[in-house]
């Protein structure tokens, strides 16, 4: 690891996967809130199994993460204002003892999920952004970014083909789901703007043939969302005239904290107990 | 064409036989009737049953704790899929089924009628009612209808292993700190007593029995199963350090078994009946499910027929 990210500061490849790590345990987190709530048994079922891979490589990113953390601070402490943990940062420490502030996802994967066409809708735009995103990863000089961008790439090709066919089938199927899901869309394509706005980190990472030019998948998800949404009969909103960075630079909405609250909560009250 | 005696005769002689019955064999009207309740109700138990855990998947104290209860969920909702395939075998649907579940005309294992208040209650569950529906369902692994008996032997590996992770949960916190120590004891003090409740009544108070004997829809008697579990539990518990919470438990030497004290049967009977600490929250949150679910399920069959029709 070393060798490879001598050009670049610690920090920024940290951040990075924390990014990276942070936008799949978010969007993770909010699926698994379908968990025994679906509409259709198995769909509760598929719902499920992909909040379970988005844990999954958010674990991946973390542990990651956590090894990068403890090279530059070999003494460990979980992060900035956090308790001193024994044992160094670990992929929990990141997870469970953060502020919202820093948090690195994009505000996307933090809004609630509305009903099951909001809820569709965010993990459609999400998967293809993260489709091509972790496609472009594969060929990073960082070995582990790598690594876990291909074994993840197999997961995610399934979550965009499954939210896909979701969205065409409310799209095209009663007045009211293609009313709803057209009303999602339109509510979330705001929040889409900031997945392709790279942040200091991504530039710096970018830069040193680490990460992926957000901007550069930018017409291939447009490409990918237009043909969706016609065959799906539905409408694409016009583009987000001033998109702004937020919740890369740990600017969040009020809905993180909610998470958090309830993620953190065990871990925040007992502190240093193993669970 | 064989008459009814004879026909009855040929399905004795099969279950006696350990043949198993399969959906397209001849069986009796009461047999059919006895297996719909029965699988159903299991059915029900496994979907009602991945509420109190679900409650805790987005407080799970750790990535890992939280992967694993999310797959553990998952697991159940698979169960459900499963037996709702084996009973739809014997000529009721899916949506009858949920039907009955909704409208509170079929009844789901009470157990799930009780609270998760803290996280210790996950380890509680996976340990004592995984572990007692195990012990009720591996006998179910050689019913003696055949899709039952299939989807059974599915859903036991699963359910050991969900055992197996709960113990570890409640092992992990007997070895924390004393505040999880305590939590881990509480929930066993919770958890106990519905659970030796899973069994249902006493052996001289249950009227399906005898007949399901019979026919080798079951194996043992409510009460064999209860003492193996107790058994079992409390050698466990010495190694979590856990006490058990019945004063009355004690070694029979003559009898190699435990012996231990009188469940509570009027609550027993009282949660059975509807007036659970959890009855009107559980059933309510399935509805809710359901009815929010209406317009996804009417526009994915929308869209499915006009599939079907441009093909
Ligand atoms: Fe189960
Ligand atoms: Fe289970």
């Amino acid at each position: 690891m070393a060798d490879q990210i001598s050009n670049i500061s610690t920090t920024q490849l940290f951040n990075y996967t924390l990014n990276l790590a942070d936008n799949s345990l978010i969007m993770g987190h909010r699926l698994s809130e379908w968990t025994g709530h679906g509409p259709i048994l198995e769909q509760d079922i598929a719902m499920s199994n992909i909040a379970l891979d988005l844990v999954g490589q958010s674990r991946n990113f973390y542990q990651y993460a956590a090894q990068i953390k403890n090279k530059i601070t070999p003494s460990g402490d979980g992060g900035k204002g956090t308790p001193s943990v024994d044992r160094g940062t670990t992929e929990d420490s990141l997870a469970y003892l953060r502020d919202a502030d820093e948090f690195k996802n994009i505000i996307l994967v933090e809004l609630p999920n509305g009903d099951w066409g909001y809820t569709i809708a965010k993990l459609f735009f999400f998967s293809t952004w993260q489709f091509l995103l972790y496609q472009k990863l594969i060929p990073s000089s960082d070995a582990q970014l790598s690594a876990i961008a291909e074994k993840s790439l197999k997961e995610v090709t399934y979550h965009v083909r499954w939210s896909s066919e979701w969205m065409i089938r409310l799209g095209d199927g009663t007045d009211e789901s293609h009313q709803r899901i057209q009303k999602a869309i339109d509510e979330i394509w705001n929040y889409t703007a900031e997945l392709f706005l790279p942040s200091a980190f991504e530039n710096a990472c970018y830069e040193n043939n680490i990460g992926v030019a957000v901007s550069e998948i930018k017409n291939d998800w447009t490409q990918k969302i237009n043909d969706v949404l016609k065959e799906a009969t539905l409408t694409s909103p016009a583009a987000v005239s001033s998109p702004l960075l937020a919740g890369k630079e740990g600017r969040h909405t009020s809905f993180l904290q909610e998470i958090l609250d309830d993620m953190q909560y065990l871990q925040r009250t007992y502190p240093g107990c193993k669970w | 064409m064989q008459d009814e005696t004879g026909l009855l005769e040929t399905f004795d002689d099969k279950v006696a036989k350990e043949i198993k019955i399969e959906p397209r064999d001849w069986m009796p009207e009461n047999y059919r009737k006895n297996l719909i309740r029965q699988i159903s109700q299991h059915a029900h138990s496994e979907i009602v049953g991945m509420l109190p855990e679900g409650n805790w998947i987005t407080r799970a104290p750790s990535l890992r704790r939280k992967a694993t209860l999310i797959a553990k969920v998952q697991d159940e909702a698979g169960h459900g899929l499963y037996l709702y395939s084996a009973a739809e075998t014997m000529g009721i649907t899916r949506e009858e089924m949920v039907d009955q579940l909704l409208t509170g005309k079929a009844k789901y294992s009470s157990i799930f009628n009780y609270p998760t208040l803290t996280w210790a209650d996950i380890g509680a569950i996976g340990w004592l009612v995984d572990g007692a529906a195990i012990m009720n369902q591996v006998p179910l692994c050689r019913t003696s209808y055949g899709p039952y008996a299939r989807a059974m032997i599915r859903v036991c590996k699963e359910e050991s292993f969900h055992q197996r992770q709960g113990f570890e949960i409640l092992l992990t916190l007997c070895r924390g700190s004393n505040e999880q120590k305590d939590m881990a004891q509480d929930a066993l003090n919770r958890w106990w007593w519905p659970s030796l409740m899973m069994f249902g009544p006493n052996d001289d108070n249950s009227p399906h029995t005898a007949q399901s004997m019979k026919w080798k829809i079951k194996r043992f008697t409510n009460d064999e199963l209860r003492q193996k579990f107790v058994d079992i539990c409390t050698e466990q518990a010495k190694i979590l350090g856990l006490t058990i919470p019945d004063p009355e438990l004690k070694w029979n030497d003559e009898k190699k078994h435990y012996d231990f004290g009188e469940i509570n049967w009027d609550e027993f009977w009282k949660v059975v009946n509807g007036d659970g600490p959890c009855n009107s929250e559980r059933l309510a949150a399935r509805v809710k499910a359901h009815e929010d679910g209406k317009w996804v399920r009417e526009a994915a069959s929308a869209y499915a027929e006009k599939r079907n029709r441009n093909n």
